[in-house]
């Protein structure tokens, strides 16, 4: 076919031009990546300038928010998370290693384990704001009664209701990294402590658990990570109030802020360019504390693979 | 003098440091079936692979001397044009899992979005095909995806795909090296059958393979072309101790 | 001795139903949060409900026809950033897994990923919505995109990945340039990997409402205009469950129920996909 021919060598000629753009287009892609995530620390720190050039760095310890007399310190926000993200963790590290254990190891096929795995995939599936909402009106209330029993003042909302969703919401994170952890524990190292006459409770006790120790902790971290950045069902949930309590009772039981929800809730309000920027810079620490804690959990999770 | 339709001379070819094809020059004719050996890591399947310039598509190789598609450098055509000229069948049969039979056989038509009417594209069908031994096999269930056949099939479904873009040459990378015995001797008949229309390039592990279909056989050893010469003299009387050696299975 | 050894044993039993507690134990939220929602927000969804923005304070019905049209619009708008960027830049990585680009571009992958929505709208906030001088709905798509792209690109990268080299090899040695090879065979391979990670990044941001707070803002009436506020149906139910009124209460319960619905069905149908339409290799 002499036509198909010359065809064949004008083509080979035009295709050869296309090979270049595409190569260069997947490569500006990818630099667009690097463009975003450079552009948003750039932006986080220009924007955080007013507040940290007239606060200083005491900002961060400061005890006091009061942006009408122009008064910002972020200790409320810092203590908030740090009460919410560590309740949430050490309420949810249980089911989570539960779920990773039964997944695992007892269960890893069939209907049952599948209704499992699926079950808490959905409950990472659900929108934060639907969680907030359900709080809002089923949780509270039953809090408030609570509390009333046990003598505190009966908000319903605060650091105690909030840390009790977010628990729930993170739960799927260090579930679903632990399930896959665990089941990559070399059979031979499970065969040979059942061997020497290993129960299953001491199996994975003594074999299992140690050897995914470090994967586990990266699981921790991936949840605690999550647990940080959550925004939207903390800011329904937890009050609203940036003044500290006077009792740790108070401050858990009682309304409250974290850093995500106070950004929330205030940044449309804030009118002059100290507070916005304030807020900003809380997005700064947030940004770096998320991102530095996200990037160790994976880096532990490539090492354990690798190994 | 004939007309050599592949020839090397003084070509050289490097996986980053490793100098893996030294000094080869060769002259392959047309219509011939050449058996090219060797024990592993020679060089023959880096040679092979220069010939279609496969080889520069790993990143860190490099080449050098004179490579020839009859009277053009094969290193100045455009890469795109030698390969439509020179095709490849590989060690693994690899069809397009996603491509009915008839779209496999097309696929360097289709995929390159060279236009042709139906009725051509049903003629190469059947034409390449039948020079794979495999039309009758397939001929009720052209469009169904391939992954039914068995792999002595699906390598003749590949050999048809590369016959359908009527190349000059044809490169075979260990091709039966992954199929059954029944499977390797239909595929080797067919070496036979298509050696009146092209001229075939045969890499082997297999050395009596090499002394069953080839007219001439090329013996590599650590990146050297040491022997070539017609197959029956080669496995007879071969000039070289080591081509000796490696036939009489001192190495592998 | 026997003692012994029954004493492990059941301590070995024991720990088995604590574990399938605790386990099992999870579920109930995930139950009673569905059945509460499906329960009030079932009620409130008809035809009135899906075609009319909301009414006043002070008046019944209204309906929130103006948060599906901007959930979907949004939604839409975000696909269509993130999609080619994200399958883009997951065929470089899987094709150049060496080079220092794919080093740190995958280092950034991994860090966009875990930014805080609410970080995400900031930085939109100052990127878009400050020089348009007014919160759009693009300016929302874009923050949307931002947090769609690391789980288009992962999965891509990683379909990718998992096909031979073969494939390639088949289509280079028949003349194919590489941009036909990637677009005309390994894409269509992957494309059950590829397009599950594209339904669950639509999943993963249909319902955020953090990021859209100071971008698109929300927009009580019905608007299909790209550079306004535009309402969407996470916003609607942040700021109507968080007022007073018992009519935008129902109204936040009817949006809940249609989010629920909408992500619970992405999610179940990317499963079945991936099931369904595995090339076999």
């Amino acid at each position: 076919m002499p036509l198909l021919k010359n065809k064949r060598l004008d083509l080979s000629y035009s295709q050869m031009k296309w090979e270049t753009v595409f190569k260069r287009l997947l490569i500006t892609m990818s630099a667009v990546l690097v463009m975003v995530v450079v552009g948003i620390l750039i932006t986080l720190i220009v924007q955080s300038m007013p507040s940290i050039k007239s606060l200083g760095v005491g900002y961060l310890w400061g005890k006091v928010w009061d942006p009408v007399q122009n008064i910002y310190g972020a200790w409320p926000f810092l203590l908030g998370t740090l009460l919410t993200s560590f309740t949430a963790l050490i309420i949810s590290i249980p089911f989570s290693y539960a779920i990773s254990i039964y997944l695992g190891e007892y269960n890893t096929r069939g209907w049952l384990s599948n209704l499992l795995k699926n079950t808490v995939e959905l409950i990472a599936a659900v929108p934060s704001v639907i969680y907030g909402f359900w709080g809002l009106f089923v949780l509270v209330p039953v809090i408030r009664l609570l509390e009333m029993k046990m003598g505190v003042a009966p908000y319903g909302v605060g650091v105690f209701t909030s840390s009790l969703i977010l628990a729930v919401m993170i739960i799927p994170y260090a579930a679903s990294l632990g399930t896959s952890l665990i089941r990559m524990v070399p059979s031979p190292l499970k065969e040979g402590a059942y061997a020497l006459g290993a129960t299953r409770f001491e199996v994975i006790r003594s074999v299992i658990l140690p050897y995914t120790r470090s994967g586990l902790f990266a699981g921790i971290l991936l949840s605690l990570g999550r647990a940080l950045g959550e925004t939207m069902a903390v800011a329904m949930l937890i009050g609203n109030t940036s003044t500290i309590g006077n009792s740790f009772k108070e401050i858990f039981f009682g309304p409250g802020n974290t850093m995500a929800s106070v950004i929330a809730s205030q940044f449309t309000e804030a009118d002059h360019t100290v507070y916005l920027s304030a807020l900003i810079e809380l997005g700064l620490v947030l940004f770096f504390v998320t991102v530095i804690i996200n990037l160790i959990g994976k880096k532990i999770i490539t090492n354990y693979t690798n190994n | 003098m004939e007309h050599s339709v592949v020839s090397a001379t003084k070509f050289n070819a490097w996986f980053g440091d490793n100098h893996a094809v030294k000094n080869v020059s060769i002259k392959i004719e047309k219509n011939q079936v050449v058996a090219v050996m060797g024990p592993s890591g020679c060089g023959k399947t880096t040679f092979l692979r220069c010939i279609n310039r496969m080889h520069e598509l790993i990143p860190g190789t490099k080449t050098e001397g004179s490579l020839k598609l009859y009277d053009d450098e094969i290193y100045s055509m455009n890469p795109i044009y030698v390969r439509y000229k020179i095709g490849m069948v590989f060690q693994r049969p690899n069809p397009f899992p996603n491509l009915s039979i008839y779209d496999n056989v097309v696929a360097g038509y289709k995929l390159n979005g060279l236009k042709m009417s139906k009725a051509d594209m049903d003629v190469i069908v059947e034409k390449s095909l039948t020079s794979a031994a495999l039309w009758n096999e397939v001929k009720d269930s052209l469009h169904k995806k391939g992954t039914f056949l068995s792999g002595g099939q699906q390598q003749r479904l590949c050999i048809a795909r590369a016959i359908a873009m009527e190349p000059e040459v044809i490169l075979f990378d260990e091709p039966t090296s992954a199929l059954d015995p029944i499977s390797t001797s239909s595929i080797e008949t067919l070496f036979h059958e298509l050696k009146t229309n092209y001229t075939l390039i045969i890499v082997t592990h297999n050395m009596q393979q090499a002394a069953r279909v080839s007219d001439k056989t090329a013996f590599f050893y650590l990146g050297e072309l040491v022997e070539f010469d017609n197959t029956k003299k080669m496995f007879t009387a071969p000039k070289d101790a080591r081509t000796q050696n490696y036939i009489t299975g001192r190495f592998s | 001795m026997d003692a012994r050894i029954r004493i492990r044993n059941i301590k070995s039993i024991v720990f088995k139903s604590v574990i399938m507690f605790l386990a099992f134990l999870v579920t109930i939220p995930l139950i009673v949060i569905l059945i509460y929602i499906i329960k009030q927000g079932v009620m409130q969804v008809n035809w009135h409900f899906l075609t009319n923005v909301p009414a006043p304070v002070g008046e019944t019905g209204g309906g929130i026809s103006n948060a599906l049209v901007g959930s979907i619009i949004i939604v839409a708008l975000s696909s269509v950033i993130a999609i080619p960027i994200g399958m883009l830049a997951g065929i470089y990585l899987s094709e150049n897994p060496g080079t220092k680009l794919a080093h740190y571009s995958g280092l950034c992958v991994d860090i966009l990923q875990g930014v805080p929505s609410i970080v995400v709208g900031i930085v939109v906030y100052f990127w878009v919505v400050k020089p348009l001088g007014t919160f759009s709905a693009i300016s929302g798509s874009i923050a949307l995109a931002m947090m769609m792209m690391p789980i288009v690109i992962r999965s891509t990268e990683q379909t990718l990945k998992l096909l031979p080299d073969t494939l390639k090899e088949a289509a280079l040695s028949l003349g194919v340039p590489y941009h036909r090879v990637i677009l005309k065979v390994i894409i269509p391979c992957g494309f059950s990997g590829i397009l599950s990670g594209i339904m669950l990044s639509i999943a993963r941001i249909v319902g955020e409402t953090a990021p859209l707070l100071f971008t698109a803002f929300g927009n009580p009436y019905l608007s299909t205009a790209i550079t306004k506020p535009m309402q969407s149906l996470p916003l609607l139910i942040f700021n109507y469950a968080t007022s007073p009124y018992d009519d935008w209460h129902n109204l936040a319960w009817g949006a809940s129920f249609i989010l629920l619905m909408f992500v619970l069905i992405l999610n179940i149908s990317t499963k079945l996909i991936t099931r369904k339409w595995n090339i076999q290799l």
